[in-house]
């Protein structure tokens, strides 16, 4: 929208300075590139803070398929993208660490791993290690930045949230757990420009030497019973899933089962 | 001993007369080693042959009539030697003591709540395929664990060696200062492997911090080893790649990041896990990642499937304002069984079990459900079930690992008044 690039345009007085570093997607069904979801949720959630200037960063080849991609980025309503350009096979972590400490933004978020590659999710940690910034990984939101210091949300299974404090610059990545990307808009796609910068280049050798294959369907574990008689086979074919060894309190007052059971609930740490 | 059996006709025909008087003690006899007031249905002849007394197989069961129980069980049992003899039975593991090990295999398991998790333990018998490929030289397993820890049995999981860094330095989320200690444990056993659990803000962020701090490429989402002479550590490994879509094979490095079920737990051996210590205390460093806590969310809005506390209601809750209350106080997601559901307690969404939603929680509580099969289905993966249930002899009892016979509501009650009284107190103190 045009708008918006307005709005990015005359916001000089932004305090933060967010860079997202973005790949290249791979749909899972189709195959072809498109912008990575981890990555677009990075975009989403720099664009979701408050006075930031957003500066987003691919490192990679320029050509049809990353172009079609970067503009998917583009489309969330970002005026521009910076394409630090390195051939197929390069190891894009100098050159990255290179344009990050040129450009020297506070907060650097990235998604959890790539769609495409070896998808290690290795890259922030050794972004991280490089330029020796604090890490911080799975993250469901920042909630604010003052003075310095950012506090996030991070997501942890089953539903549950952490709150972190990490002194800035930082690197954080974002998975699944953060709020889902907006659409691309086709105008501001169009219309975004990719500025293509040359780098130095350093090569992935270790990456030649593997052999790559589409994903195998892992074996089925069996169960595997170890009976010594019939019977024994049979109560482990038949069996219902049995506790064994439970504890039971019959003829207790209502206090004294409720102690019991606080006590299971608190040895286990779920009560807060 | 001698090697001449010698032989006591008069006693042979004893045993063979069972209308001698004396027919039992010499049958207890020649039966050896089988205890006393049984009378022994096997024993070794003379000649080196097993002969065997059919007349005292069995036992006369209840009705008065002569009962054959070919697995044992029952006889072992009314004999009241079954239940050392079943452990017994189940702990014939062979015991392992490695003294000096050649190299160690280094694994920092997650321990969610305080205990191996089935990754952990698959991790554990990975390690062992690494230590163990060689008789000539075996390695040790290390396994390096944080904070406090609820875990009772490392020595059956597979470890060796122990090291256990119990300092509240280390809970919450504290990446920076893990990672120290592991960077001190490299600096000064140098293991030639490291394992972690390729598992979400567990091993997969440690595993990738080490991998960054030691300058290693490591190996993730890797789920097969192989040996293969040529790699340089002898083996050779397939990891997940591109987001699941592929399979990368490569020579295994020194850290593996390992996807549940890439081998089979230990199961047949029992080993040491002798305590380890570092010879130098760790040095302190400043956090800049700083642990706040976590935060309260609404516990019905967590998916039932994912929830790690549920509070579920069957058949036998009357009072239904009095169990949303308990759950509201001990901050648990509701359940409820397939009975509450069609009475129309309880919305869909929130039935449990095969028909319902499978649940993964770490802590059950049934109130009233008395444990249909296809609930009990529901809750297999669930680690601690808690029943409260009028009826003694239900099936959420059997499974139930603690279960409290009585009226659900005043239980209920008398919990919530429990815990709001602690939080009361708490809040007093501080």
């Amino acid at each position: 929208m045009q708008p918006d690039a307005h709005e990015t345009g005359a916001n000089t007085e932004a305090v933060l300075e967010v860079a997202v570093l973005v790949s290249v997607g791979r749909h899972p069904l189709t195959g072809r590139a498109r912008r990575a979801d981890q990555d677009a949720r990075g975009v989403e959630l720099a664009k979701s803070l408050d006075r930031a200037h957003v500066t987003l960063l691919h490192a990679g080849e320029f050509d049809a398929e990353s172009e079609s991609a970067m503009r998917g980025y583009l489309g969330m309503g970002l005026p521009a993208l910076t394409l630090v350009e390195q051939p197929h096979g390069a190891d894009v972590v100098p050159a990255l660490a290179r344009a990050l400490s040129d450009a020297q933004p506070q907060l650097v978020i990235a998604g959890g791993r790539a769609e495409q590659g070896e998808g290690s999710g290795l890259l922030p940690y050794l972004l991280a290690e490089r330029l020796g910034w604090p890490l911080v990984s799975g993250l469901a939101d920042v909630e604010k930045v003052e003075h310095g210091v950012a506090t996030l949300l991070q997501a942890l299974p089953r539903g549950q949230r952490r709150r972190l404090q990490v002194r800035l610059p930082a690197i954080v990545t974002v998975d699944a757990a953060a709020s889902a990307a907006r659409q691309s808009a086709f105008g501001p796609a169009r219309r975004g420009e990719i500025e293509v910068e040359p780098a130095a280049v350093a090569w992935d050798e270790a990456q030649e030497e593997w052999s790559v294959s589409p994903a195998r369907k892992r074996p089925k574990r069996l169960k595997i019973v170890k009976a010594t008689s019939a019977r024994e086979r049979f109560k482990a074919a038949a069996a219902k899933a049995e506790g064994g060894g439970g504890q039971v309190l019959t003829d207790v007052t209502p206090e004294q089962g409720a102690e019991a059971i606080f006590k299971l609930l608190k040895e286990e740490g779920i009560l807060r | 001993m001698s090697e001449i059996l010698r032989r006591d006709p008069r006693r042979e025909w004893i045993a063979r007369n069972r209308l001698h008087p004396e027919h039992l003690n010499v049958l207890a006899e020649l039966g050896g080693s089988v205890g006393q007031g049984t009378v022994a249905t096997e024993w070794m002849g003379p000649n080196g042959v097993m002969r065997k007394n059919p007349h005292a197989v069995g036992f006369i069961g209840p009705n008065g009539i002569k009962r054959i129980d070919r697995s044992g069980a029952q006889q072992a049992a009314a004999a009241g030697r079954g239940a050392g003899q079943a452990s017994a039975a189940t702990d014939d593991r062979r015991r392992v003591a490695i003294e000096a090990p050649a190299f160690l295999v280094a694994v920092v398991p997650d321990m969610p709540g305080g205990r191996l998790s089935s990754h952990d333990r698959d991790l554990l018998g990975l390690a062992r395929q690494l230590a163990d490929a060689d008789d000539q030289r075996p390695g040790a397993v290390l396994a390096v664990v944080f904070g406090h820890h609820k875990e009772g049995a490392f020595d059956e999981a597979g470890v060796d060696r122990l090291m256990h860094f119990d300092d509240a330095l280390f809970d919450g989320y504290a990446p920076e200062a893990r990672l120290a200690a592991l960077a001190a444990v490299e600096g000064e056993l140098a293991p030639s492997h490291w394992l972690l659990p390729d598992s979400k803000l567990g091993g997969a962020d440690l595993g990738r911090r080490l991998a960054a701090r030691l300058q290693e490429r490591p190996a993730t989402g890797v789920w097969q080893i192989e040996p293969d002479a040529t790699a340089p550590l002898g083996w050779r490994c397939t990891g997940r790649g591109a987001a699941g879509t592929t399979d990368i094979q490569r020579a295994l490095p020194r850290i593996v990041l390992a996807l549940p079920e890439c081998a089979e737990p230990v199961a047949e051996t029992r080993h040491g896990a002798q305590p380890l210590a570092l010879s130098q205390p760790l040095p302190r460093l400043l956090a800049r990642i700083e642990d706040l806590g976590q935060v309260a969310v609404d516990p019905a809005g967590v998916a039932l499937a994912e929830a790690e506390f549920i509070l579920s209601a069957g058949n036998g809750v009357k009072d239904w304002e009095g169990f949303h209350h308990a759950a509201k106080v001990l901050g648990a997601t509701e359940g409820a069984s397939r009975v509450a559901v069609d009475d129309g307690f309880m919305p869909r969404d929130r039935q449990v079990g095969a028909t319902g939603t499978w649940v993964t929680a770490r802590v059950y509580v049934a109130v009233g459900v008395s444990g249909a099969i296809q609930h009990l289905q529901g809750i297999q993966s669930c680690e601690k079930v808690v029943a409260v249930n009028l009826d003694p002899g239900c099936d959420m009892i059997k499974r139930a690992d603690l279960a409290v016979i009585g009226d659900s509501a005043s239980i209920l009650a008398a919990l919530v008044e429990m815990v709001e009284r602690q939080r009361g107190e708490k809040r007093d103190a501080a």
